[in-house]
């Protein structure tokens, strides 16, 4: 019977209107969005995105002005180039630093490895809110807060405990002989780091650098705690969340504004989704 | 065999994780139980003070219980639906279309989709016209428009409907995942045995998905313990609809109050830790 488990429980036409039904109500609200983005401000308050509909074709009906008015004065262009740098470094740092401490849990030996991977694995339990606290009075001392540059170390903090398990896992499960035939050949830890572990866990890391990609694109909390106020270095979370309250009902910018932030991730979520569920597969979220 | 290294080697690779954990997450933790003992300025100890008001204050007592509200149907919805869908989308062909649709608001940011809800619900008063689609559905249906946000209870339900709509792909992609590793002999052999497909779901098919179910419910319920996006940006607690993180993140900078933000977390962390450890653990299995 191969793939077809449950077959008789459901005709096949109830299966297809139940999975046909969940995409409708999946689509329509991100669709509503992108339509009214594309709508002069007096006709979104005037009447509903779906009355488009009746007259799709005519292209008079849609602007880009509300996207022209969101990147120029609405501090969307700043703020997309803060989310793509702190973004960007926060991923790097986290990936490359559990990197190593992965590679040398899995391949080194040396006394307190089970120790220190386990100390690390454990810190998944601590809810970063259990953090901030002191994070912050340390960073108010060492004049980090408000800097991309602690944002980053932050980001690989709070990421470490989840990269080094799914890294672990992956390096683990490499074949033990090509390490000792390097090492016979006389290369050193780092070569086989760079040269061996590092190419053969390419699918791996694409997946975790996905991963952290989105999620620190993504994040909220962590930048609010930790950037503060201070408008200049606010990323496109921070950026829309303050739009909501004070464009409040001006739908047209804010429609246009919550599209901009959703189009990186968008894109890289559609390009690379086989990585991204691999690196969900890989175990869950930690926030 | 691993590489036996000298002593320098395996300090230079796994030391600055090891740092990272001890500054970002052992230290800052401790520090908080700590300050959760003192004043809002953190100068003198109080005692049980700040877990007094977590206990007893109305407005923590409200957000414990939206806090239930959202642990009862938050996760019962995303892994009861996931679980439905990734049974239902293997019995099609756009299999990976419904997929990749409903797992979609997973790669947006949750600040994104609480603006496309807000959408959603907007109201307006009846007799204008509304350009939210939910409030547009009740007029054509001769019924009045709804505060979908305003009125509480009702709020707590719509904001959790945003949750699920977020949540509910990530939990349906990993129980498919292991719903199709389920061995096809099984279920045969059970169909010889004569069993019915609903004998077949609760007897073969959930004890076989049992390792993922139990990931997936509790990283579920601990994104919701920790929820706090989707409030802070469609209400921000008014109205009715706080919860244990937003009332953290208002103690710790709206009034400025480090005892009690950090009772609340402390709070937070004993609630998580059991579902934490779960969770861990069975990954942790996984693995070996």
């Amino acid at each position: 019977m191969g793939r077809s488990k449950l077959k008789r429980m459901m005709p096949r036409i109830a299966i297809n209107a139940l999975v046909i039904f969940a995409m409708v109500i999946w689509i329509i609200p991100t669709l509503g969005l992108f339509v009214t983005s594309f709508r002069s401000a007096s006709d979104v308050a005037s009447t509903g995105w779906w009355t488009v509909l009746t007259s799709p074709l005519k292209f008079t009906q849609f602007t880009i002005e509300n996207y022209q008015t969101v990147l120029s004065t609405g501090g969307m262009s700043t703020s997309f180039r803060n989310s793509f740098t702190i973004t960007i470094g926060g991923t790097f740092l986290s990936v490359f630093v559990a990197a190593l401490a992965a590679f040398g849990l899995s391949r080194l030996n040396f006394g307190g490895r089970t120790f220190f991977y386990g100390l690390i694995v454990m810190m998944m339990v601590v809810p970063t809110q259990m953090t901030f606290v002191p994070v912050l009075r340390l960073y108010n001392k060492l004049s980090l807060s408000g800097t991309f540059f602690g944002l980053w170390l932050v980001h690989t903090g709070y990421g470490l405990p989840f990269a080094v398990f799914m890294l672990h896992n992956f390096f683990d499960s490499l074949p033990d002989d090509l390490f000792e035939a390097a090492y016979i050949d006389g290369a050193s830890v780092w070569t086989t780091f760079v040269r061996l572990a590092i190419p053969l866990s390419v699918p791996a890391i694409a997946s975790l650098v996905i991963f952290q990609f989105l999620f620190i694109w993504n994040d909220l909390l962590v930048a609010l705690i930790y950037l503060g106020g201070h408008e200049s270095v606010a990323p496109l979370t921070v950026r829309l969340s303050s739009l909501v309250g004070s464009f409040g009902q001006s739908w047209h910018l804010l429609t246009a504004a919550a599209f901009v932030s959703m189009f990186v991730p968008l894109i890289v979520f559609f390009s690379l989704q086989k990585y991204f569920v691999r690196g969900i597969l890989g175990g869950a979220v930690k926030g | 065999m691993k590489r036996r290294a000298g002593r320098l080697t395996p300090i230079l690779y796994v030391g600055p994780a090891v740092l990272f954990m001890v500054v970002y997450q052992l230290y800052p933790a401790i520090h908080t139980i700590i300050l959760s003992f003192m004043d809002r300025r953190s100068e003198t100890f109080v005692g049980l003070d700040n877990y007094r008001y977590v206990f007893t204050s109305s407005t923590m007592l409200r957000a414990f219980r939206n806090n239930l509200l959202w642990v009862v149907f938050f996760t019962a919805g995303t892994v009861g639906f996931g679980l439905l869908l990734a049974i239902l989308v293997d019995r099609v062909k756009y299999e990976s279309l419904a997929k990749s649709v409903i797992f979609m608001p997973m790669a947006v940011s949750f600040v994104g989709a609480g603006v496309v809800w807000k959408f959603m619900y907007n109201y307006r008063p009846p007799g204008a016209n509304q350009i939210g689609l939910l409030n547009q559905i009740l007029v054509v249906l001769g019924l009045e428009p709804k505060g979908w946000l305003l009125e509480s209870p009702l709020n707590n339900f719509a904001l959790i409907a945003v949750g699920l709509w977020i949540w509910t792909g990530y939990c349906m992609v990993i129980l498919s995942a292991a719903y199709k590793g389920i061995p096809a002999e099984l279920l045969e052999a059970g169909q010889v045995d004569g069993a019915n497909d609903l004998q077949l779901f609760w007897h073969v098919i959930i004890p076989e998905m049992k390792p993922s179910l139990t990931v997936v419910v509790t990283t579920m319920l601990v994104n919701v313990l920790k929820i706090f996006d989707i409030i802070y940006v469609m209400t921000n607690g008014n109205y009715g609809t706080e919860v244990i993180a937003n009332r953290m993140y208002k103690e710790m900078f709206q009034f400025a109050n480090t005892g009690r933000a950090s009772a609340i977390a402390v709070v937070l962390f004993l609630i998580i830790i059991p579902v934490m450890y779960a969770n861990v653990r069975e990954k942790l299995k996984g693995e070996s």
